[in-house]
């Protein structure tokens, strides 16, 4: 019996996409490009002297990203890479729009290229060498004790920078500045993941019930209240409210995530808002947020920054100033923290939106990849991941619109500084990947004939809407995700 | 630049960067709802790889290993790649989601001079073949069965 006369095979070739992956990048670089030549021509007058170089630049370097997709990753999600591009772009621009207030021009733009530069390589390199993300769930507590070290690297003595714009979140090595926490972000994100894949049955099941809440044994409790404390120790010692509650939501997130129970969200929630009161009146720092974030006229001198930034927004209005029109330097840290309010300023309201949107864009397809995983521990991943980057996007801009008080993280992409951009790519880097994995054919052998004969049959589709459909037709009812694992892989020639 | 130029220069970079957004928007909504492939196209990427494995394919030589008892009956792992990692981590070959059963729980081997064997590796709960607890590397035939946690699996050709 050949496999084209079996009538259950199904014929549906994945989708990868490539091209339309390559000409959306070549459009989000054209983006970039344009909005770099406006800048020059409404500050300066002329065209920038170095066009075609930056040209250069914002072609090829995604471009080559592009490529090491398109050779190690064909499947993986198309709209991820051009939304990062763009982002990168439309950040690199907004800093160089920055750096032409200051007379000579400051360097801050080409800097934050080689960062870039360095952050695309970081991406070639994770979908050219990891290029599955399964292995990772191997180190476990490796990667989280290197991502706990990590964060609390800056209360350490010697190496670190001690308190800049009020919190203690930098180290430095000889002439280097680094943000460790970012790093520390994906790494914790890994081993969070691969942690609880491996407990989440007895964190769901085995323990007590207390007030309807599933509550864990004690001995697994201990990650969690360790991480919990962690947090804490960033919130009281490192001062840096942002960092404290990007990483105890991440971790909240995941556990819900992964054991599918509300209680646990509950007592996140609850340990948070212990350690948020208890932040309040213990440290100084906290207090001025919210007081700023309340009463931004009560004191002009601690909310100087965040008024300003709100002028900036009002004078962008709908449409903005025009790119290299509107005066953000008078925002102090107009390129990194308050990145998100410059280029509201000069794009105005429609500009940032469209780069909320894109945020959402990526945020979306990294959750996608998410629900559509067929293994644990690249679901949590992926949720995780996006998850993170979601909630630094609102933290931060929500922060700088006062929506929310001000915590100092960066704007993914957009702000000045090279940890968070290539922590960033990296974490781009792993939602391809994984979303290679998840997108791409699998075929399972079922010896269904009892010649034993062998039938190839698909059953996890692969342009992912038939995936969502066909999964239950394939998996047990009370299966969990897991069981339609593909027990093997088959290399198909010509298209991989 | 004049006022005109500039206002007209600026609305233009919104509406690309929306365009931006609408292009990426259709490119995932016709991810969501699929493409309609001929299906001699996918006939004909199943079928041309896997010619030359079948001709290879010798009787009466284990093939594969298949769980034969346990929540996840009927799944398979070809023994062709020379090792099958047996647990419930997610970079095993065959994935068992069964409490008793160790990330890391056991490995066959097979492509050596003797035959296809099954080595425990470490596991909390143990290897068992034909019933009998392993402590070393052992050598399985078609006719042995193999326990692990609450799945039962074979040796198949």
């Amino acid at each position: 019996m050949s496999a084209t006369d079996n009538p259950a095979m199904v014929t549906v070739v994945p989708r990868k996409r490539r091209t339309v992956e390559m000409f959306l990048v070549l459009f989000a670089s054209a983006l970039s490009l344009a909005a770099y030549a406006q800048v020059d021509l409404n500050v300066q007058g002329h065209l920038p002297t170095n066009l075609t170089l930056v040209a250069v630049i914002a072609f090829v370097l995604p471009l080559l990203a592009h490529a090491a997709i398109r050779w190690r990753v064909p499947y993986a999600d198309p709209v991820i890479l051009p939304c990062a591009t763009l982002l990168n772009g439309l950040g690199l621009t907004m800093i160089h729009r920055i750096d032409l207030i200051n007379d000579p021009p400051s360097t801050g733009a080409t800097q934050q290229l080689l960062w870039t530069v360095l952050g695309i390589a970081l991406l070639i390199v994770v979908v050219a060498v990891i290029r599955d993300h399964r292995p990772l769930q191997g180190f476990t507590y490796t990667l989280g004790l290197v991502g706990l070290v990590l964060l609390l690297l800056p209360l350490v003595p010697g190496i670190s920078s001690g308190d800049v714009g009020g919190a203690q979140i930098w180290i430095h090595l000889g002439p280097l500045s680094f943000q460790p926490a970012e790093v520390s972000k994906v790494l914790l994100a890994i081993a969070f993941a691969s942690y609880l894949v491996e407990k989440r049955d007895v964190l769901a099941l085995a323990g007590w019930r207390v007030l309807g809440i599933d509550l864990p044994r004690a001995r697994d409790l201990g990650p969690i209240l360790l991480v919990w404390l962690t947090t804490l120790a960033v919130l009281v010692f490192q001062n840096d409210l942002g960092t404290s509650l990007l990483f105890f939501g991440l971790f909240v997130t995941m556990l819900y995530v992964s054991t599918q129970r509300p209680g646990w969200a509950v007592i996140g929630l609850v340990l948070f808002a212990a350690g948020a009161v208890f932040g309040y009146f213990a440290r100084g720092h906290v207090r001025i947020r919210v007081a700023i974030w309340l009463h931004p006229f009560a004191n002009i001198n601690e909310s100087y920054q965040l008024i300003q930034a709100q002028f900036g927004l009002a004078w962008g209005g709908l449409l903005g100033r025009g790119l290299g029109e509107g005066r953000p330097g008078l925002t102090p840290l107009a390129r990194s923290d308050f990145i998100a309010t410059s280029l509201g300023e000069e794009l105005g309201m429609a500009g940032l939106f469209a780069v909320i949107m894109i945020y959402g864009l990526i945020v979306s397809r990294g959750l996608r990849t998410a629900l559509a995983c067929r293994e644990p521990f690249g679901k949590l991943l992926a949720a995780g991941l996006s998850f993170s980057f979601a909630l630094q996007v609102f933290l931060i801009i929500g922060g700088v619109t006062r929506l929310l008080p001000l915590t100092g993280l960066t704007t993914p992409f957009m702000s000045q500084g090279g940890s968070s951009m290539i922590a960033n790519w990296v974490v781009i880097g792993l939602l391809l990947i994984i979303s290679h994995q998840v997108r791409r054919p699998v075929a399972t052998t079922q010896d269904v004939d009892p010649g034993g004969e062998l039938i190839f049959e698909r059953p996890g589709q692969v342009s992912d809407s038939e995936e969502t459909q066909a999964i239950p037709a394939t998996r047990g009812t009370g299966g969990t995700a897991d069981d339609d694992q593909p027990t093997q892989i088959h290399v198909r020639g010509g298209h991989r | 630049m004049s006022e005109i130029t500039l206002t007209i220069v600026k609305v233009l970079f919104l509406a690309l960067l929306w365009l931006f957004i609408l292009f990426v928007a259709s490119v995932i909504r016709s991810d969501l709802f699929g493409r309609a492939v001929p299906s001699a196209d996918g006939a004909r990427q199943l079928q041309t790889p896997d010619r030359p494995r079948r001709a290879k394919r010798t009787k009466g030589q284990p093939r594969v290993m298949t769980i034969t008892n346990g929540p996840t009956a009927g799944t398979q792992a070809e023994l062709a790649g020379g090792t099958i990692m047996i647990g419930r981590g997610a970079d095993c070959q065959l994935l068992l989601d069964d409490d008793y059963v160790s990330t890391r729980h056991a490995r066959v081997v097979a492509g050596g001079e003797n035959g296809v064997y099954i080595e425990d590796l470490g596991s909390t709960n143990g290897t068992y073949v034909n019933g009998m607890r392993i402590t070393a590397p052992t050598s399985i035939t078609l006719q042995d069965t193999v326990r692990i946690g609450k799945t039962v699996l074979k040796l198949e050709t």
